[in-house]
């Protein structure tokens, strides 16, 4: 006859544990993903293991050394660009968590290095402010242990591999992508913007040096958004949460339901 | 630049975007507009990646291995697998048709 409150299982912070270990071992596992294609683009061990370190944004490293695959050094402004971009999520996710993380400067700096779509997801989908920070830290660490760890060791693995598109590696960057991409494809609107900026991108491949192709495709996305075409007008509860939800990936969002 | 420049610059400039969210005013977000513009500057980035990573090779566009190893990697994403076997797989399926000879 425990009250419900002393029930271990029903302590929403350990159920903020839990869904985090999952959501973070998960994640981490495609580090090594992300290691090998690095170190095939042309990067060394030590700048692929940098990149996840101080970057810390999947997304962007993927559109980071993506570029540099296909342009080289040459290619870099527009590879910082593309992975500046594709960032910049992280700036809504911040001001999303900022709220619940508290504490001081110190806090919030280690907070705002862990602020990415899974630290975020995981935190918003709790029900009590503690558990939200629980799941909000442990989210955070666990990725970060292994994303960096992961990366380790698919860079020494990519480096060991030699000639990487006879392993199709060149294919396993696009597939990496599409990821990314697939479970923000639930509405019209966010379709409509996909194809066209895939339209945009490769019908500019063959006239613009390799990076930019991809950044003017994002102009199809501010197009579509300031002027909301294609949009079911239906203003969602909140627009953040939302994105770092959609961008968990299925099977990791049957576990946390 | 170098590829050691290009490594830290790009790192400062996404933790800086992260810092930033600490630092502005949370009336950003009650614009619905700038989310959602932000989240399809999002989607439109991952799919102009797609299409390059599987159709470009420098500024050239070929059509090779990547195209089927990329479809084969929707349909498992669209049977919900997961991510990691997923790339797994699409990499197997492009070295696999280089292997026979059936693409370039």
């Amino acid at each position: 006859m425990a009250a419900p409150a002393s029930d271990p299982d029903r302590d929403p912070r350990r159920a903020a544990t839990r869904s985090a270990i999952a959501v973070g071992v998960a994640t981490a596992a495609y580090g090594i993903s992300f290691g090998a294609l690095s170190v095939a683009a042309g990067l060394d061990v030590w700048q692929t293991c940098v990149l996840s370190l101080l970057m810390f944004t999947g997304g962007s490293q993927y559109a980071l050394v993506g570029v540099i695959a296909s342009g080289g050094a040459a290619a870099g402004p527009a590879g910082i660009a593309g992975a500046a971009l594709l960032g910049a999520r992280n700036v809504l996710y911040g001001i999303r968590v900022k709220p619940l993380i508290g504490g001081g400067f110190w806090r919030k700096a280690a907070a705002a290095v862990f602020t990415i779509d899974e630290s975020t997801a995981v935190a918003v989908a709790q029900p009590t402010l503690a558990a939200q920070r629980r799941g909000f830290w442990v989210t955070g660490l666990v990725i970060y242990a292994g994303w960096n760890l992961t990366t380790l060791v698919g860079a020494l693995l990519g480096d060991a591999l030699g000639d990487v598109r006879q392993y199709g590696l060149d294919a396993a960057a696009a597939a990496a992508f599409l990821g990314l991409l697939w479970p923000r494809l639930r509405e019209v609107q966010p379709v409509a913007v996909a194809i066209g900026a895939a339209v945009v991108a490769t019908a500019l491949v063959p006239v613009l040096p390799p990076g930019l192709p991809v950044l003017l495709a994002a102009l199809v996305a501010v197009v579509v958004g300031t002027l909301d075409l294609f949009g079911a007008r239906s203003a969602l509860p909140d627009p953040v949460e939302e994105e770092a939800r959609s961008a968990l990936h299925g099977s990791v969002e049957e576990e946390r339901t | 630049m170098t590829l050691w420049q290009i490594v830290l610059l790009a790192s400062i400039v996404c933790l800086a975007l992260k810092f930033a969210g600490y630092l502005v005013p949370s009336a950003v977000l009650e614009k619905p507009g700038a989310a959602r513009t932000a989240n399809l500057v999002t989607v439109a980035l991952l799919a102009a990646l797609i299409a390059v990573q599987t159709l470009g090779a420098g500024t050239d566009l070929v059509l090779d291995a990547r195209v089927p190893a990329v479809a084969f990697a929707a349909v498992l994403f669209a049977l919900r697998v997961p991510f990691v076997v997923v790339v797994i797989a699409a990499a197997g399926a492009a070295a696999l048709l280089r292997a026979l000879g059936w693409a370039a």
